[in-house]
């Protein structure tokens, strides 16, 4: 059996474990076993796109101990793959460590999710169970870093119960861009609010993408304007199936939780917005 | 007339002029649409498009990578046909070439056609200098000068401007540089290109000396080429007794097949056109017709330094087509005056700092950092040059410019150390996210629940927390990491009932309820 490792990617681990955990799910359901190389940290794309090359030496090299007996390597992030896929070279390169060159060039595939469940399983019903309108915002990583192309709309159509609604000007950027975001705050806000009005006008409750860091960026702004609608990565509708996740039931309960957008009838909303 | 983009702030800076100006943005936005959308269409119907691509970068790599020789060739070609070659290292140089032989002609006005690198040089203000007007007669280029404005764009360099603007400016400012604005002007596009045409060929029938670029200069023939929309320029390199162009080293193509790709891919990325309304080509003399005594200028100004760099010289690669700006993002927000330079946009972004020299100054240095990597112009460039890279790669000479230039490393220089020696051990990783995670259950506690349960703060004052809540909620660090989580449930293999996720949430709300 080949030995796949999940590369969780930092931001999850830290932010937003329940995407990784949703692969876990996922992947087991569709007879993956996949391992967590525990020594794993960060791929060192911060670094190398704030100009710190020589700081991502000792990340990218973590990183390929850490994977060094997999078999495969996926990633729900199609910026991070992206980095391990176009930047580790470039790292490894300009290190001036031809270990390290060598360590690259025979390091693991590594995969994006949606490339890994259609390329490598050849699936797109992953048996997901989803009763909500959806759009989806390709990030520019996986759109052109990796091309990841229409699977993830191949996947999400796939999905029962779900409405895949076209949102506007869906290839242009949401003005993340990592320290963008902050070193050019404003354009990047600009950028980011072009974007959430799209994804209001679509009439979605839920935004998908395959990236959680664009969706922090977005969600973050469709928060802070109450728009009511969630978002989520794409690993964790495609895990979801029926019943609705355990424990999800009882907050549906909760007097204070304000639905924003219809749920459809007789499944628990998942969405609430608790103010305190 | 027309102004300096010296003393432009940096980016973040320079860009806030234009992010608060809705007028702009929606000039901006409907602008770049417009033309994004008609590349796209004429792009589509070419079913060899990519391979198009293939040949434009093979070509101008082969330019690169034999320069000297080619440029020797067209210089040999160039004077075979009785034209008159001079190599400018720089601007001072080029500028003092165009203004000697305007003066030897004595003659105190010149006609340009839109050209880039003279705006490079800044010519206009060197000929002024001296005595001598300069009238640019494209039309977006005339509605700047008059202006007294800068140019925002490469190819439609008043794309600020709306029709309203214009029709002011015309009648403003017409009568004080030759043939006055009827007075009835009205901003029909029409009214206003007959007012600019009537304007104009008064300059086109009276000057002597006409300066002009050149899109290409073939090696093998000497011949210069300009591709345009209107026509003016075509009267500039005819009606003159001289012409003086002044042309960028990188613009030499080997052979004149070479012009027939680039002669389909410029028109398509830059105006959307299957093909240019003009496209002229000259050789040198030809007795009897056209301008008697022509010039090129070779013109390096940095060009050289950046061919030096393995990583960066794909930048010569570019046509000045400028779809990498109608596709950019940012552009299309902050608009051209915000890069400080000619070049403004994506290509602004790789090929300004590296023509200037990186850690020259900060508003230079601020410019690779102007993109959020988003790769849209790498996917339109006709000659494929991957802006992305090579803006990150000047994003590391940034840093080390600077980490050479002072001994005490900035607060980025050592968060990047820090964050590198935490992540690059996964047990420092751990404590870490333990860490943020009690703060994560504290910030939690202050913080609500966005839709789908992930937990989010407000607004946070200061630093770069600050740059980010100012407008968007930050997410909270989860109660347990997703290793913690792996690590006590063994991958989710045994029972998941334990601390902080009782309901299969990003940790913290089952802490918090
Ligand atoms: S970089 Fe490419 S897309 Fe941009 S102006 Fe130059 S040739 Fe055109």
């Amino acid at each position: 059996m080949p030995r796949v490792g999940l590369m969780v990617t930092c931001l999850n681990d830290a932010l937003f474990p329940d995407t990784g955990k949703a692969v876990v799910t996922l992947l087991r359901r569709l007879g993956v076993e996949v391992e967590f190389p525990a020594a794993q940290t960060c791929c060192g794309q911060p670094m190398v796109n704030t100009g710190y090359v020589a700081d991502a030496v000792p990340l990218v090299r973590n990183h390929l101990d850490a994977f060094a007996g997999c078999d495969a390597i996926i990633a729900p992030s199609g910026s991070c793959a992206g980095s391990v896929r176009h930047q580790h070279g470039m790292v490894a390169e300009r290190s001036g460590d031809p270990g390290l060159v060598r360590g690259v060039e025979n390091a693991p595939p590594t995969y994006e999710l949606t490339e890994y469940l259609v390329d490598v399983l050849g699936t797109t019903d992953v048996g997901a169970y989803f009763p909500h309108r959806v759009t989806y915002h390709p990030t520019c990583h996986s759109l052109r870093m990796l091309g990841v192309g229409d699977r993830p709309a191949r996947l999400l159509r796939a999905v029962r119960g779900l409405t895949l609604l076209d949102l506007p000007g869906d290839a242009e950027c949401c003005g993340f861009g990592g320290t963008f975001a902050v070193k050019n705050a404003e354009t990047s806000i600009a950028m980011g609010n072009d974007k959430a009005r799209h994804v209001r006008e679509t009439g979605a409750e839920v935004l998908v993408a395959g990236d959680n860091s664009c969706l922090m960026h977005i969600g973050g702004l469709l928060s802070r304007q109450r728009s009511g609608v969630r978002v989520m990565h794409l690993a964790e509708i495609l895990a979801s199936t029926e019943p609705v996740i355990t424990g999800r039931a009882e907050r549906a309960a909760d007097p204070t939780s304000v639905g924003s957008a219809t749920p459809e009838a007789g499944t628990a909303p998942r969405e609430q917005e608790t103010v305190r | 007339m027309s102004g300096t983009f010296l003393g432009t702030p940096a980016f973040p800076t320079a860009a806030r002029a234009a992010l608060e100006d809705s007028q702009l943005r929606r000039n901006l936005a409907h602008a770049t649409a417009t033309i994004r959308t008609k590349r796209g269409g004429v792009v589509g119907e070419v079913d060899e498009w990519e391979q198009l691509r293939l040949a434009g970068e093979a070509i101008k790599n082969r330019v690169l990578r034999h320069l000297p020789r080619y440029l020797e060739q067209l210089e040999r070609s160039l004077t075979a046909a009785g034209a008159t070659v001079h190599w400018a290292r720089d601007a001072a140089e080029a500028n003092a070439i165009v203004v000697d032989i305007a003066r030897r002609h004595e003659t105190d006005e010149v006609v340009k056609v839109k050209s880039m690198a003279t705006q490079e040089i800044e010519l206009n203000d060197a000929l002024e200098a001296a005595g001598i007007h300069a009238w640019e007669t494209d039309l977006a280029e005339l509605i700047v000068q008059l202006g007294d404005d800068l140019p925002s764009h490469i190819l439609v360099p008043a794309i600020h401007r709306n029709r309203a603007e214009i029709r002011e400016i015309f009648l403003r400012e017409m009568s004080r540089a030759g043939r006055p604005a009827p007075a009835d002007l009205t901003d029909e596009p029409k009214q206003l290109a007959a007012a600019a045409r009537a304007h104009l060929r008064e300059k086109f029938l009276r000057a002597k000396v006409a300066v002009s670029g050149a899109n290409f200069a073939v090696a093998e023939t000497g011949t210069l080429t300009v591709v345009e929309s209107e026509g003016n320029g075509r009267m500039c390199l005819t009606l003159p007794e001289v012409l003086v162009s002044v042309v960028g080293i990188e613009k030499v193509l080997p052979t004149f097949a070479d012009l027939d790709v680039m002669l389909q891919l410029l028109p398509r990325s830059s105006t959307g056109e299957r093909m240019n309304p003009y496209t002229s080509t000259w050789t040198g003399v030809t007795p009897g017709d056209g301008p008697q005594e022509v010039h090129v200028v070779l013109l390096d100004n940095g060009r050289t330094d950046v061919l030096a760099d393995p990583t960066g010289r794909q930048a010569l690669r570019c046509i000045r087509c400028s779809a990498c700006l109608n596709v950019c993002p940012v552009y299309e927000r902050t608009g051209g005056h915000a890069y400080g330079s000619v070049y403004p946009g994506p290509i602004g972004a790789i090929l300004t700092p590296q023509l200037r020299g990186v850690g020259s100054d900060p508003q230079t240095d601020s410019l690779p950092y102007a993109s959020s990597l988003c790769g849209a112009c790498f996917e339109v460039c006709p000659v494929r040059i991957d802006i992305p890279e090579v803006l990150v790669h000047l994003r590391s000479e940034v840093v080390e410019a600077h980490q050479q230039a002072s001994r005490v490393p900035s607060v980025q220089d050592m968060a990047m150390k820090a964050a590198s020696w935490t992540l690059s051990s996964s047990a420092r990783t751990g404590a870490a996210e333990k860490a943020a995670g009690w703060g994560g259950r504290l910030a939690a506690r202050i913080g609500r629940t966005a839709p789908g349960g992930r937990n989010v703060l407000g607004a946070i004052p200061g630093g770069p927390a600050g740059a980010w809540s100012d407008s968007r909620d930050v997410p909270v660090p989860a109660a347990e990491s997703f290793r913690q989580w792996w690590e006590r449930t063994d991958g989710g293999h045994r029972d998941d009932g334990g601390a902080g996720n009782a309901n299969g949430n990003d940790g913290g709300n089952g802490d918090r309820r």
